[in-house]
């Protein structure tokens, strides 16, 4: 490979997690001016990747050439000298402080004795909102402005430590389309100043749209790389997906009998104001598993945290197998009726890491393993190893910490815990998030095993090769609506991708 | 399957189990150890340190950190914190002192109530529960931080205290004969077996307090309220009923040392107890309970109780002067917390290294298959 050209290149670059290999002697390129499309689905790699670019973390072997020289990134400091800079998906804005003052956070414009030089920094603020045509005052505080407007303070942010290679992760996940629009019209500049973008993005059309050269990571491997002209949206697809998705599910036919979980007009107010789970009605019926597709912040999450109880704010009616739930109910008596839910982040809300996979996997259902009053250790054990057996959950000793498993095996400690409450609605928040591909196919496995024992599996993804491959019904959000429902005989990959950016206004015109 | 069944038990005779890894071990019984070197160093210095008199007088003593410190590894178990004990040991001393010298007033009638001594400790007990149960409820219920919250409580049970007597101390608690409320020294004083009351409390409430922690499903779930909040919440664990009890647990222990020590001096003094909430923290600390939550044992505590107790014990007998005592005790306990440091990195760093071994091995083994 030439390497004239490039103005970044990692070269067999290695990640190891305990658990997982996440990069494995990745060869990675930037092009200097151009617009560089990082692919891959979850787990793939890419955010391992980017935090190496970053200096956030530090790779376990291969080595980084910035301008032909190798270059050690140990800390976001260190990136910026080299002059990378990043955007994340999540801001890292302090709302509380002004533009300018968070443009030159940490690295202050100061006077011989080390006061700030306000109004210096504000002329540089002013310059930088101007090129980036955003009309806001540098004193303005962060807080009061919009997510949209946010978005290019993070990039002004950057500019101002004058960045050679900037790198967005999802930076439209947040943006309305208007806000899309001038965001591209800004790195089109930025290019123009011969500033390379790393682009990183679940929305394929956006990337091909505004992409110049493609690489596409898969379970920390990279597959292809490739420059627009050689690249289509089937190309991406077949890359990203691997030859035949199908192949690593074995998908039963299930029997669905009768309406165990039927939601009607369920609303969440969000903070903001709004809704951010909006008037949503659906039913799910024994034995079936309902896939509920859409991308990031379309609500997903939010319906399964109201249904299982975490927000007694949310408005509208649940029947659980025929009986109403009350908004008096909280989670444990949800739990005790036959709800379950399995977090989407399963290190923030689904371990306790500091206890053992026995601990863990029994936490739910602890009023199981009583003799009068205390816990036998016996009916304990008993039911952690039905679990361990069941969900093949392969570990040495049950009494080892959690967080010494791998994440497939992890996850499958929450399935564990879940299913010990016995459920007869299982809700998945993206369950194969940051899970190798073998470890994926078992909780599909899994899943359609608990449909075949009569239980109603609900399970949220943002991958479409899951929905296709999984569900019996699925149904798609966008903006806290159902904009669409589908049966398994009517789906199709454009349809769920159309339905899963429109509105429901659009919906009903 | 048979394969992957006899790939993972390789693997698992190859790796060596951490917790018998040598240098953890040393880490985890460090307090123990500490406190036997401690014993050693003493009975060779001070003559008097091993004799059964000295040796009793020295538990008695420490019991009382140890009870309070029982409770307070409850709470430090959640993640909270309880800065009020020592305040509600001094309330509850003068709710019992009144109960005995002056009755129950009240004032509509003109007349006192007088309650026999089971009554009066039954009554002491309610009001240390209930005011671990405001702490709770403040904390929970209006999202109040622990720190605050029972810090603000320290004031309240304090001024309490005071206000109960006008700063008077309620004197010479031996109760008439004609009012049946005589007896209350017993508890400060009585023995069984040659062993004063503090002590067999202490090792009942230890006794209790370990199984209800580890055998029971409220103590499980007081070590996943620590250890992950929001996944204790999302497993059906009324989070905020566990916390309000913690600090109950902890007001109930406040009240027992309160009686103890108002029935040791058979007078209840209003400042009686201040400071004691950092001893307590202090022996949990030691014990090695993390104050983030999650992690720790009753045992540990009580070892806790037991080092500072040998060591002011130990220090007086060699003739250490108070002021050296008070810095040396400083010390041990930063001491504790630094090497408590040191052995969750060392954990950490062998959980990695075993962890990549095996993907390392992983991978081998995949990339052999593939060649």
């Amino acid at each position: 490979m030439t390497t004239e050209n490039v103005i970044f290149h990692a070269e067999k670059v290695t990640k190891v997690y305990p658990g997982t290999v996440a990069l494995q002697e990745v060869d990675f390129n930037i092009y200097p001016g151009k617009v560089n499309v990082l692919i891959g689905e979850n787990g793939a790699g890419k955010s391992t990747l980017m935090k190496i670019l970053a200096g956030v973390e530090y790779p376990t072997s291969g080595t980084l050439l910035l301008d032909g020289k190798p270059i050690t990134v140990r800390s976001p400091r260190d990136a910026a000298r080299h002059g990378i800079g990043i955007i994340y998906q999540e801001l890292n804005l302090y709302p509380n402080l002004s533009v300018s003052e968070n443009i030159f956070m940490a690295h202050e414009l100061v006077t011989a004795v080390g006061t700030i030089r306000e109004s210096e920094q504000q002329r540089i603020t002013r310059e930088l909102l101007e090129r980036l045509e955003l009309d806001v005052e540098p004193k303005t505080l962060v807080g009061d402005l919009r997510i949209g407007q946010q978005q290019i303070i993070e990039i002004a942010k950057a500019l101002a430590q004058n960045v050679r290679i900037l790198i967005m992760d999802e930076p439209t996940s947040a943006l309305s389309n208007t806000e899309v629009e001038v965001l591209f019209r800004i790195i089109r500049e930025l290019k123009a100043q011969n500033v390379s973008i790393v682009y990183i993005s679940h929305k394929l059309d956006e990337l091909l749209q505004i992409g110049d050269y493609f690489t596409v990571l898969r379970d920390g491997l990279l597959v292809a790389e490739a420059p627009a002209s050689a690249v289509s949206l089937n190309w991406i697809v077949e890359k990203m997906v691997g030859r035949r998705p199908e192949a690593l599910f074995h998908r039963s036919e299930h029997a669905a009998t009768r309406d165990l979980l039927r939601v009607d007009n369920l609303s969440l107010p969000r903070s903001g104001g709004g809704l951010i789970v909006d008037h949503v009605s659906f039913s799910v019926r024994s034995g079936e598993i309902l896939g509920i597709y859409g991308l990031m912040g379309a609500g997903r999450t939010e319906l399964l945290e109201s249904l299982i109880g975490l927000h007694p704010e949310a408005s509208g009616s649940i029947w659980l197998d025929g009986t109403a739930l009350t908004n008096r109910d909280d989670i444990r008596t949800r739990i005790r009726k036959g709800l379950a839910l399995i977090p989407e982040d399963r290190q923030l809300r689904g371990l306790v890491q500091k206890q053992s996979v026995a601990h863990n996997i029994t936490l739910a259902s602890l009023s199981r393993f009583l003799n009068r009053f205390y816990l036998s250790s016996g009916k304990e054990r008993s039911g952690v190893d039905q679990e361990v057996g069941e969900l093949r959950i392969k570990v040495s000793d049950v009494a080892n910490l959690v967080t010494s498993l791998s994440g497939g095996n992890q996850q499958k400690v929450v399935v564990g815990k879940s299913l010990l409450t016995e459920p007869k609605v299982l809700m998945m928040d993206e369950p194969t998030r940051g899970i190798d591909v073998a470890a994926k196919g078992e909780i599909f496995e899994i899943m359609n095993q608990l449909a075949l024992k009569g239980l109603a599996v609900v399970f949220v993804t943002s991958e479409l090769k899951e929905v296709l491959a999984m569900a019996d019904r699925v149904l798609v959000m966008a903006k806290g609506c159902i904009t669409a429902e589908f049966n398994r005989s009517e789906l199709s990959q454009e349809a769920i991708v159309a339905a899963s950016v429109r509105t429901l206004e659009e919906v009903s015109a | 399957m048979s394969q992957a069944k006899s790939m993972t038990v390789r693997s698992t005779a190859k790796k060596p189990d951490i917790r018998r890894d040598p240098r953890m071990l040393f880490l985890q019984l460090r307090t123990l150890i500490a406190l036997f070197i401690l014993v050693v160093i003493f009975s060779f210095t001070a003559p008097s340190f091993l004799t059964t008199g000295n040796l009793i007088i020295l538990v008695k003593q420490l019991a009382i950190n140890a009870i309070l410190g029982i409770g307070m590894t409850f709470v430090i178990l959640t993640g909270g914190i309880d800065l009020s004990v020592g305040s509600i040991v001094g309330i509850c001393g003068m709710i019992a002192g009144g109960l005995i010298n002056e009755g129950l007033i009240l004032p509509i009638f003109g007349v006192s109530i007088f309650f026999n001594i089971p009554i009066v400790i039954l009554l002491t007990l309610l009001v240390g529960m209930l005011i671990g149960m405001l702490n709770g409820i403040v904390i929970t219920r209006f999202n109040v931080t622990p720190f605050i919250a029972t810090l603000g409580m320290l004031y309240l049970a304090r001024g309490g205290a005071l206000l109960r007597s006008n700063g008077a101390t309620f004197p010479n608690l031996v109760g008439l004969e004609a009012l049946g409320n005589t007896g209350f020294p017993l508890i400060g004083t009585g023995t069984i077996l040659n062993l004063p009351y503090p002590i067999w409390l202490m090792i009942v409430f230890a006794i209790i307090a370990t199984f209800v922690a580890l055998k029971t499903p409220f103590g499980r779930q007081v070590y996943a309220v620590g250890g992950n909040e929001r996944a204790a919440e999302l497993s059906g664990v009324r989070v905020n009923r566990v916390k309000v009890y913690v600090y109950m647990i902890s007001g109930f222990c406040a009240a027992v040392v309160g009686l103890i020590l108002t029935s040791q001096l058979v007078a209840a003094h209003p400042a009686t107890g201040t400071n004691y909430e950092l001893n307590a923290i202090a022996v949990v600390v030691l014990g090695g309970t993390s104050l983030n939550g999650g992690r720790g044992t009753i045992f540990g505590t009580i070892v806790g109780a037991f080092v500072i107790g040998v060591l002011n014990n130990g220090m007086v007998l060699i003739g250490l002067s108070e002021f050296v005592q008070v810095a040396i005790t400083g010390f041990v306990i930063i001491l504790a917390v630094v090497i408590d440091q040191f052995q969750q990195r060392l954990q950490r760093q062998l959980v990695l290294q075993q962890a990549t071994s095996q993907v390392v091995e992983q991978a081998q083994v995949k990339g052999g298959a593939a060649d």
